[in-house]
């Protein structure tokens, strides 16, 4: 297994890991949002499809640890990567004219990723947390998740954090789909145009449809 | 008493170089690593003889003043290198390659190497495809070719517009695999500042290192010089900024002869001038000669825009005065021509300046053909003019490029110190008095790939070298010298740049050693130039120390070569009564302004030793053409 | 013909070597919009002479833009800011009157700063000779047209081939990374057929010894591309990643440990 260990320990290695567990969270984001949707048909359609997750737990255990690691491997490597890159140019630019060579997505993944990063801690602390560990007020033992979500969509600050970090988001797949696809070598002037704008796409997607849910809860149910 | 043997093998011409090869004597494989060799320079010529004599299991030193050996100035080389190969079915052959070549010297340089260069040519195409050198190709996969100045066959090979670049990063690249494998050892940031010379053999050499200002010393047991040409003895040239004759003229001033200083190229395609802040002048390759007609106004100080001069009032001179090599004529004569129109005042706006144009070739060949083949050239040129080529004619005026002459080297390029040798354009071998268009390249790799590596095994198994320790007192003697010659240069603390002393020695050069030369103009330029390098070692000023980066330095080591180097290049033009190739000399011209050659007495290799205090002894190689009659050079 | 002149404000970093700190020294320059960048230097520093101070250390060579030598961060983008040129080939015609131009060296861990505006790159050499080569003994080679490349593939080459080898890929990036300089060498071999014996070998090789020299990795943000003055594709960097991992895939026993 050395080869595998030098592999991923090389420049190439480090890169193709960040895009293969960044392709992973890619899909997994889509699979969430799909689930999440549920939330606009009301408690029963959401509450019976967490019911329904809840049904195969032992499936979902497993995917949750696969998640896991792949969330845990991109933090990790990332900073790693950054760390050491950083060390790569000891001196900075006193003027610096990054602005007019490259986009802003693709030079701020390490601020949006961080941001992201707080949001899933925050994110994880309230709903995987209120859902599986911690019930309060009994609401996840009487399967009552939409009661939970809606709770918390209703306080302006929650609600904030949340849009911000889905902008955030946002940037950050919209650098990271292509991103992958360059890595894995998938770069060619046919199709590398169309993904760039499928990578676009799906970005807006994911932080408009992650931050709807928010405000439209925050709306319909006013300010607490 | 120095005796000119040029060692050429005896036999047809056809089978001079295969008897020679099999005449030469042979290193055995496991002896070769006992032999050191030092290279310096790695253009072309220097980084495939590192390359090729590290291949064959020698131990090589290759020295070069740059950071990279990829940065040396063969990079630059554009339009592409000629090969025998006759791919296109039109008639070429070795012997119209060297046909070609002799006449396109006129009738200056040996038949025999010439011969041999052409023999070889091929066999460079092969090499270099090999190693993956990326030429134009045609659609079904073979090599495309195309024609070039003073050839009525396409025999040129290239790619894009940076044949050169090409052709040296894969000459670089196989050095490099020899550095991987052990067998060379590089020396990047190092100049050589003199030749060390034992018991009358080349032992080694004297650098300083540009980092930190040391004094190095290295010895081998022999030693080649691929250090390029000295064109930038007129400031203004196309060579690059740190192109110098330092290492060969000062191996010269340690004994090796000087053969044919005069013999200069002024490349007619050059972008003209555009201020006193001119740092070097770029050329534009010939190739572009293929498709863009030449001409200028038949009226004097016409200053309409080219575009609004009619088709009835341009004079496309070359067509009309060489019709059948029309703008495909050779160098020289282009250059000669161009300036001819512009002394009348034809130029472009009265300028020193002609049309380069390429309406008519755009209109029978479609934007997108003429885009494929000089797309590069036209961007650079609308980089640097800020005009655009596609609908202005392009401004040319000739420069500076080359330079024929260069240490006196025999048939195995070694020069006459046993033990040195000398290869590429700092030999004046195989251009005569002018070089076709693509054969520079071919000759560099000629020399390196194929020429050297025999030639070397041979003086090494018949003249045995020892290996010279540095601590050698001569060694020391040499190194004192480099020294006292950098603190004198550090002492003068005068009032002139470095810079400012190049550029008058540049005008001077132009003006009365340029294109075309005449006695009261020679002589003038000798005293002059004596009085400027008065001048230079009185009144120049040269800051900093030498125990570090020192730039300035640099430059004024090299001017200080080229404040002598240019007499004897004056010199040797005023002694040459005649006109031939590149040297133009007023006086001896045809009623119709052509060169009028004198081989009744000046068929010979001028060849020059330096004496004491600046005075020089001739020494003549006389030429002899069995197989190419000397005819009146016509490509009318 | 002399347009009018400008004059600039010059922010220029001087650093006396590798070893001390440097720092931005201003000059006031009036130049004709004809000159190059590099002949307003030339200029400069014959001033500097002539008053017997010590000029600006940077380095030029062909101005021509093929031969690499030069490399300026000029205004915080390496190569000034007309793109697909190196610095010689940047004009005054391009700045305005009354600009002030802020002059840095590369860079980078891998491009130590020598003096003022001078770098060692000599980390890239250490990358070619590393692998950067195709194993073609002087000899042994075949007729030139005996193997077939087809035109397109030639061409893919050359583009790949074109590169200077200037360092201002490294210069641009954020992460000073190396990644298009040796895809670029690794893609004109491995795309031609001569090239293929050693394909997997030399990415492998190559890429080991950048990975060593300090340059960081590529978080592909095409800086390189948009900077590098011969217009070189971050294409290739793709096509290096997938050699590379192919090369770590294949069943044959790497020699690359």
């Amino acid at each position: 297994m050395d080869w595998l260990k030098t592999f991923l320990n090389s420049s190439i290695g480090k890169k193709f890991l960040m895009a293969l567990t960044g392709s992973f969270l890619i899909i997994f984001l889509i699979i969430h949002l799909i689930g999440n949707i549920t939330l606009f048909f009301g408690p029963e359609a959401f509450n019976g499809y967490v019911k329904k997750l809840a049904s195969i737990k032992p499936l979902i255990r497993v995917i949750e640890v696969v998640l896991f690691s792949a969330f845990l491997l991109h933090i990790f490597n990332g900073v790693r990567l950054w760390i050491e890159n950083k060390k790569a140019r000891p001196v900075e630019y006193k003027i610096n004219g990054s602005d007019k060579n490259s986009s802003i997505f693709s030079r701020t993944m390490f601020v949006s990723g961080s941001i992201v990063f707080i949001f899933l801690v925050l994110h994880l602390g309230t709903f995987f947390w209120r859902f599986n560990i911690h019930d309060p007020m009994n609401l996840a033992s009487q399967h009552k998740y939409y009661e939970i979500v809606t709770h918390f969509f209703s306080y302006w600050w929650y609600v904030l954090v949340y849009v911000i970090a889905m902008i955030l988001l946002g940037f950050h797949l919209n650098h990271g789909f292509q991103s992958a696809f360059q890595t894995f070598g998938l770069n060619n002037k046919k199709y590398t145009p169309f993904i760039k704008k499928l990578g676009t796409i799906y970005a807006i997607i994911m932080a408009v449809g992650f931050a709807s849910m928010p405000i439209y809860f925050f709306l319909i149910g006013g300010a607490k | 008493m120095i005796k000119l043997d040029s060692k050429i093998p005896s036999g047809n011409i056809s089978e001079k170089w295969t008897n020679h090869k099999f005449n030469l004597k042979l290193v055995n494989p496991a002896n070769k690593r006992k032999y050191t060799i030092i290279v310096v320079g790695t253009g072309l010529a220097g980084a495939s003889a590192s390359a090729t004599l590290g291949e064959l299991g020698y131990n090589v030193l290759t020295f070069t003043f740059h950071d990279s050996a990829r940065r040396a100035h063969s990079i630059a080389a554009q339009g592409g290198i000629n090969a025998a190969k006759n791919y296109q079915n039109d008639g070429d052959s070795i012997f119209r390659l060297f046909y070609d070549t002799i006449k396109g010297g006129d009738f200056r340089a040996r038949e025999a190497n010439v011969y041999r260069l052409a023999e070889v040519s091929g066999n460079i195409i092969d090499q270099c495809v090999s190693q993956g050198v990326p030429f134009a190709r045609e659609y079904g996969g073979l090599l495309d070719n195309r024609s070039f100045g003073g050839a009525q066959v396409s025999r040129t090979f290239y790619a894009k517009g940076q044949t050169g670049q090409q052709l040296l990063l894969g000459a670089v690249a196989s050095m490099n695999r020899q550095i991987d494998l052990g067998n060379v050892k590089l020396f990047t940031r190092r100049e050589m500042l003199d030749l060390v010379v034992i018991d009358g053999q080349a032992k080694g050499i004297v650098v300083r290192n540009l980092i930190t200002g040391e004094i190095e010393k290295y010895s081998a047991h022999a030693v080649v010089l691929a250090t390029g040409g000295y064109s930038n003895v007129f400031f203004l040239s196309t060579n690059a900024m740190n192109c110098n004759a330092t290492a060969i003229w000062r191996a010269h001033k340690r004994g090796a002869l000087f053969a044919n200083p005069c013999f200069t190229q002024i490349h007619p395609t050059c972008l003209p001038i555009h201020g006193e802040s001119q740092s070097k002048l770029t050329l534009m390759s010939e190739s572009l000669r293929n498709d863009g007609r030449v001409w200028v106004s038949k009226f004097k100080n016409d200053m309409r825009h080219p575009n609004d001069i009619p088709e009835e009032e341009r004079d496309y001179y070359l067509e009309r005065k060489y019709p059948s090599f029309g703008n495909l004529s050779p160098r020289d004569i282009s250059s000669r021509a161009a300036k001819e129109v512009c002394d009348e005042g034809r130029g472009v706006h009265g300028g020193d300046a002609v049309y380069l144009d390429f309406r008519d070739a755009i209109k029978r060949l479609g934007k997108k053909v003429i885009e494929e083949r000089y797309g590069n050239l036209f961007e650079i040129y609308q980089t640097i003019t800020g005009e655009n080529p596609y609908e202005v004619p392009m401004k040319i005026y000739p420069a500076p490029h080359y330079t024929m002459g260069g240490l006196w080297v025999d048939y195995n390029l070694m020069s006459n110190i046993p033990g040195l040798f000398v290869i590429g354009e700092a030999n004046f071998s195989d251009h005569g008095a002018n070089r076709l268009g693509a054969s520079a390249l071919m000759q560099g790799l000629a020399d390196g790939y194929f020429i050297i590596p025999y030639t070397m095994g041979d003086y090494l198994a018949s003249y045995k070298p020892s290996l010279v320790e540095t601590s050698h007192p001569e060694f020391e003697k040499v190194k004192n010298d480099v020294e006292d010659l950098t603190k004198r240069l550090l002492s003068i603390k005068g009032k002139r740049t470095v810079d400012d002393i190049h550029k008058q020695l540049g005008r001077i050069m132009w003006d009365k050693v340029g294109m075309s030369r005449n006695e009261k103009g020679l002589k003038e330029a000798i005293s002059q130039i004596r009085e400027l390098r008065d001048e230079f070692w009185s009144n120049v000023n040269v800051p900093g120390s030498g125990n570090d980066v020192n730039q300035t330095l640099e430059r004024a080591g090299r001017v200080a070569d080229y404040l002598e180097l240019g007499e004897l290049m004056a010199i040797d033009a005023l002694h040459r009564n005649e006109s031939c190739g590149g040297h133009f000399r007023e006086e001896y011209q045809y009623e119709d302004g052509e060169a009028k050659r004198d081989d009744e007495n000046y068929s010979y290799v001028a060849a020059w030793e330096m004496k004491d205090n600046f005075n020089w002894e001739l020494h003549k190689e006389n030429l002899t053409f069995e197989y190419v009659k000397p005819t009146v050079r016509s490509y009318k | 013909m002399e347009s009018k002149k400008l004059n600039l404000k010059l922010k220029i970093w001087r650093q006396k070597n590798s070893n001390s700190v440097g720092s931005f020294v201003d000059y006031n320059v009036t130049v004709s919009p004809d000159a190059s960048f590099l002949e307003m230097l030339d200029e400069l520093n014959n001033n500097l002479e002539s008053q017997g101070l010590e000029p600006i250390a940077f380095e030029s060579d062909c101005r021509e833009g093929i031969c690499g030598t030069c490399g300026l961060v000029i205004n915080g983008q390496p190569h000034g800011p007309i793109p697909r040129i190196a610095t010689c080939q940047l004009h005054m015609r391009n700045f305005k009157d009354g600009d002030t131009i802020w002059v840095e060296p590369f860079r980078a861990k891998a491009f130590p700063v020598i003096k003022d505006l001078m770098v060692d790159r000599s980390a890239f050499d250490k990358i070619l000779q590393a692998g950067g080569y195709i194993s073609s003994n002087v000899g042994g080679a075949p007729d030139a047209n005996s193997i077939l490349i087809p035109k397109e593939v030639a061409s893919e080459a050359f583009d790949a081939a074109s590169c200077i080898g200037c360092g201002a890929c490294v210069a641009a990036c954020k992460n000073a990374s190396a990644m298009l300089f040796v895809s670029a060498k690794i893609s004109h071999l491995g795309l031609l057929p001569q090239g293929q014996p050693e394909r997997y070998r030399r990415v492998e090789r190559m890429i080991k010894v950048m990975d060593e020299l300090g340059f960081g990795s590529c978080t592909n943000t095409y800086a390189c591309e948009a900077e590098c003055p011969k217009g070189i594709s971050v294409k290739f960097i793709a096509r290096m990643n997938r050699d590379y991992l192919a090369a770590k895939l294949k069943a044959s026993k790497s020699e690359v440990a």
